[in-house]
């Protein structure tokens, strides 16, 4: 089967996001009322083979701790779907 | 005979021959060292220079981690040797676990290019043997993504194992306790953001590099012994 994992990657909780905070203050200026926070981050879409969903999961897990974010300052959120 | 240097060489580096150009006027031999190498066989030290390895994709170093030499960079660092990344050198160091934290974009979100004041805090490493703790150096910077980040309970455990190896007078990027480079607990690993190459010499407008490539210098003829 293949799926398609979307993982995407953003900074943890407490960690500075000064492009976040940037695109936070211009909002504002451009008229959007009501803006309350932007945090920044960035998704990537993997197809891949594998046997099930749960097998699909567990691959995208393991390639997003160790390549696609850096556990220092970054966490992810993934999304597995059946192509 | 003097010691051997490898200057570590990524698709994407652009320091190297400026790092091995200060290393030869000070004395010292250099050699480069191609990416796909898996052999460190008669080196005595390592640089990391500065550059854009693997043109940075994803975060500055996190591609180079993977590269065929980082094994043996690893090994090397492991046995004791004097590793030091210099600016992306210090991010490569950083994705490959070799040294704690990260480094995230600037503060202010641009491109630094200018000269910085340091103060060594630290003279248990390979690269500030030769200083003195308290001295100032004037050396460049040039990065986007400089500004030191860790844990609370890592930054404790750096600053009482006398690990902060640099510390900048005036902080240009927002770097977590001021620190512009770190050693690992045994001091043979360094990463920092500032360009000593680049201050090798009063003509490029300051020579305050020379100690800190000396001290690694220094270092690398005691493991050659």
């Amino acid at each position: 089967m293949r799926y398609n994992a979307r993982v995407e990657v953003r900074l943890r909780p407490g960690i500075a996001d000064p492009e976040g905070a940037t695109i936070e203050r211009a909002l504002p200026a451009l008229g959007f009322d009501g803006i309350a926070t932007v945090r920044s981050g960035r998704c990537f879409n993997v197809e891949l083979d594998a046997a099930d969903l749960e097998a699909a999961r567990s691959t995208a897990a393991a390639l997003a701790d160790r390549l696609l974010a850096n556990p220092v300052i970054e966490e992810s959120v993934i999304e597995v779907t059946p192509l | 005979m003097g010691a051997v240097v490898g200057v570590v060489v990524f698709p994407g580096t652009n320091c190297e021959h400026d790092a091995v150009l200060a290393l030869e006027r000070l004395g010292a031999e250099a050699r480069l060292v191609f990416h796909t190498e898996t052999s460190l066989a008669g080196l005595d030290a390592l640089i990391l220079p500065g550059g854009f390895a693997h043109g940075d994709y994803l975060r500055p170093g996190a591609l180079a981690r993977f590269s065929p030499i980082m094994e043996a960079v690893s090994g090397f660092a492991a046995d004791g040797g004097p590793v030091v990344g210099i600016c992306n050198g210090f991010q490569v160091l950083c994705e490959a676990h070799l040294l704690p934290g990260a480094l995230q974009k600037n503060k202010g979100l641009t491109f630094l290019c200018q000269r910085a004041t340091l103060e060594v805090v630290s003279t248990r490493s390979v690269l500030t043997r030769e200083a003195s703790v308290g001295q100032r150096l004037e050396v460049p910077i040039n990065h986007f993504s400089g500004s030191y980040t860790c844990s609370i309970d890592t930054l404790r455990e750096l600053r009482d194992q006398d690990r902060i190896v640099l510390r900048y007078v005036d902080n240009p990027n927002g770097s977590i306790d001021d620190i512009a480079g770190i050693s690992n607990e045994t001091g043979n690993v360094v990463g920092l953001m500032p360009h000593p190459e680049r201050a090798s010499d009063t003509l490029l407008g300051s020579a305050d590099g020379v100690v800190l490539l000396e001290s690694l210098l220094s270092a690398a003829t005691a493991a050659a012994v």
